[in-house]
């Protein structure tokens, strides 16, 4: 038994699989994928300008949408990632509370106790496309106000938008921002 | 909230109840009886044997096994350090990434061979689509590998007295084309129609709808991702794991993945069971990791619910728990829960950042990879628990005033000091590693992302991730640097072969001994009271060795918060 008698039978056995796995495999997956939606690039949605993936979060930076969350990365999806930020850090504290306080700045009506957590943290991708119910609904007197549209009507739209638990079981409720954002548009074009 | 915790129990239910029948089909593969992909797989199979002379009959004894085995992987290490430091010439990319530097394309392949993937590069920029579809064949046979130890344990307790345990290159063989590569192409399908990109074509230009000008990455992500957590791999196609929304796009495909990496190392202590043909005692194997799981688990769901009380404290809605590094449409209970089955068992993929988790959470996915056998990653896992089952043999046959024997055979001093060994070498490497690193801040101060406890809680992971060979980081770390790439990749070395010869040699040997039947001076492993034993011995080993460290890292940030 020495080592030199298993080598070549090892090279081989790894071109083969090679084959297998790295070639064979994949466009089997890729052939299947042919049949989901956009033909596995990603889903897509489009509004009368553009074409959009779903699953990508976008950067909203202008009142007259709904904010995205925090990101890492600015939104830029040729990345991803998260602050890593451990939760004692001071520096990453000062942070929140900075957050905080602008998102007040911007959104003058709201009381501090309004805010979704989920509003002031970055998500771990820094592509996240949602927010929470809460995170939109905070954010409806701003956009009224703006838009001219009565607030009712944003509520409205807010909970047409709202993604529930698949079979109303699984997983916490949701908003898609671009979803909401390009639906918002439609009944309001600016 | 409450959907949350439904979702969770019914997709961990659901992964046992998969386990079951796949347990009994593993060990249907391994004891070459008829299965219903034979007039698939069998042809593949002969052509395989047929084209690489390898003879299929020709038996193995345990040492012929561990050499057969090291030999392919240091093939697999060769082959892939000069295909990652040649990529940016070689086909399939794109996107134009240029060739790895040495030590990053040393600490990628190795961590990949060993079954880790530590990943210090980001996948979108230092990786050609040819280098992903590399790694991504080592995702497969890294979990072959493991797959193929341990049946080497389960043959050498199915007979009385064996020398020879079967034929390595056909248990591998049979784990990729039986096991590994059906079960991958299913969860690639249920990937691909959830919205995880399956394709060829490079980086896409896109304008958002406030007018911007983005890129996003994208590429032949299904395959991948599919593997990665079918096999506990863990390493992602996108930087941000299965955090990525094209990674993981929706809480369905959330279960799915967290299913995929459950399955294999919940079947395979069913499939010892119906392989030597000991139901009861693959019960106590499986009774003891789930009750270490669920003391783990438990917690981390809950510290998670709570948010961070610093955030707290400044008067919002905290209610979500803490979102710092989540993903909304997953929250933070499914994301507490990922983040303790991802480091019981060896995955290490993640749908949030650790290194974001209240401290708490953070100590108990430590302590998952530092006993690194609640479950376990695929054949490894059980393999380390078979070590704690020797010292907790022996320790209650000394306790008792009774032979120290398991199935049939008696466990003496040779077996017990190769136990001993391996059982040590776990918290040597993690704990030397960290010591080193804490003491030479020269290699290690600037990578840090974090002051304080959670910086120590930084370095102090990164080892224990690459010695569990799991895989996922305190991410803050800046761990692309030639300290921690080639101190990693040593750590990663040792702490797989290692752990894999030391169990199959204490099993080989075992295996050639004479059979004793049982008799009233025989303790029982099956039982109970046996199972508390051994979870009594898996926590002193852990708690004692480990238990320093995490008061300095996360117990003392807990009480700082």
């Amino acid at each position: 038994m020495q080592m030199k008698n298993h080598i070549l039978p090892a090279i081989k056995l790894t071109a083969l699989l090679l084959l297998l796995l790295t070639v064979v495999y994949p466009l089997a997956v890729w052939t299947v994928a042919q049949f989901a939606p956009n033909k596995g690039k990603g889903a897509t949605i489009a509004d009368n300008k553009n074409e959009y993936y779903v699953n990508i979060g976008q950067s909203f930076t202008a009142d007259q949408y709904f904010h995205s969350r925090p990101s890492a990365v600015g939104y830029n999806a040729a990345v991803s990632g998260g602050s890593n930020k451990g939760p004692s850090n001071k520096e990453y504290i000062k942070e929140v509370q900075t957050r905080i306080d602008s998102f007040l700045i911007r959104n003058p009506m709201v009381q501090k106790a309004e805010i979704p957590v989920d509003m002031v943290t970055a998500s771990g991708s820094g592509l996240d496309p949602h927010i929470s119910v809460q995170g939109a609904k905070v954010q409806i007197k701003r956009i009224a106000e703006i838009r001219g549209l009565e607030e009712a009507t944003l509520y409205k739209l807010v909970d047409g938008q709202v993604e529930k638990p698949r079979w109303g079981l699984l997983g916490p409720e949701k908003i898609n921002v671009l979803k909401l954002n390009i639906a918002l548009d439609a009944i309001s074009l600016r | 909230m409450n959907t949350e915790i439904i979702g969770i129990v019914l997709v961990f239910g659901l992964a046992i109840a998969l386990a079951l029948p796949l347990g009994k089909y593993i060990a249907k593969v391994y004891d070459g009886e008829k299965t219903l992909l034979d007039p698939i797989c069998g042809p593949i199979e002969r052509l395989i044997y047929r084209t690489t002379g390898i003879k299929p009959e020709a038996e193995m004894n345990w040492k012929q096994h561990i050499l057969a085995l090291l030999t392919i992987n240091t093939v697999w290490i060769v082959l892939g350090m000069l295909i990652l430091m040649t990529q940016e010439r070689l086909p399939l990319n794109p996107n134009s990434i240029p060739n790895m530097r040495i030590d990053v394309a040393l600490n990628t392949v190795i961590s990949f061979v060993v079954n880790c993937n530590l990943q210090h590069y980001a996948g979108e920029s230092e990786l050609s689509y040819l280098g992903q579809l590399w790694l991504m064949f080592l995702q497969f046979v890294s979990a072959a590998t493991g797959m193929a130890a341990v049946v080497i344990l389960f043959k050498a307790f199915k007979e009385k007295t064996a020398d020879t345990l079967g034929n390595f290159y056909v248990h591998f063989i049979k784990s990729c084309t039986r096991i590994l590569l059906p079960l991958s192409f299913i969860v690639a399908t249920l990937l691909v129609f959830e919205g995880t990109p399956m394709t060829f074509e490079g980086k896409t230009n896109m304008t958002t709808l406030q007018g911007e000008q983005i890129q996003v990455s994208t590429g032949p992500a299904a395959a991948f991702i599919a593997i990665k957590h079918i096999g506990t791999n863990g390493g992602g196609f996108f930087g941000a794991n299965s955090a990525h929304p094209f990674e993981n796009p929706t809480y369905w495909s959330n279960s799915v993945e967290m299913i995929a990496q459950l399955l294999i190392p919940l079947a395979m202590v069913f499939a010892f069971g119906y392989f030597i043909k000991r139901k009861k005692l693959a019960c106590m194997i499986f009774a003891v990791m789930t009750l270490g799981f669920t003391l783990l688990v438990v917690p981390s769901m809950y510290m998670e619910m709570q948010g961070n009380p610093a955030i707290a404290a400044m008067g919002i809605d905290n209610s979500l728990g803490a979102m710092e590094g989540k993903e909304v449409r997953f929250g933070a209970a499914t994301s507490g829960f990922w983040s303790i089955a991802t480091t019981v068992i060896s995955t290490g993929s993640v749908n949030a950042m650790h290194d974001s988790m209240m401290p708490l959470s953070g100590m108990n996915q430590l302590l998952a990879m530092m006993i690194n056998a609640f479950y376990g990653g695929v054949g490894v896992g059980v393999l380390n628990f078979f070590i704690f089952i020797i010292l907790a043999v022996f320790i209650s046959g000394l306790m008792v005033g009774r032979t120290p024997e398991f199935l049939g055979k008696k466990i003496e001093a040779q077996e017990m000091k190769i136990a001993m060994l391996i059982a040590l070498l776990h918290p040597f490497l993690i704990l030397t590693g960290t010591a080193l690193a804490a003491a030479l801040p020269q290699h290690t101060a600037d990578t840090l992302n974090n002051p304080g406890f959670h910086g120590l809680s930084e370095m102090l992971y990164e080892y224990t991730s690459a010695a569990a060979n799991n895989g996922s980081g305190f991410e803050g770390l800046a761990d692309n640097t030639r300290w921690w790439n080639i101190s990693t990749a040593l750590v990663l070395l040792l702490s797989r072969f290692l752990p894999i010869i030391g169990p199959i040699a204490i099993a080989g040997l075992l295996a050639s001994k004479r059979f004793v039947p049982d008799s009233n001076g025989t303790l029982k492993t099956d039982t109970a009271t046996f199972g508390l034993m051994v979870f009594a011995v898996i926590v002193i080993v852990a708690a004692l060795a480990f238990f320093p460290v995490l008061t300095l890292g996360p117990i003392a940030e807990y009480f700082s918060l």
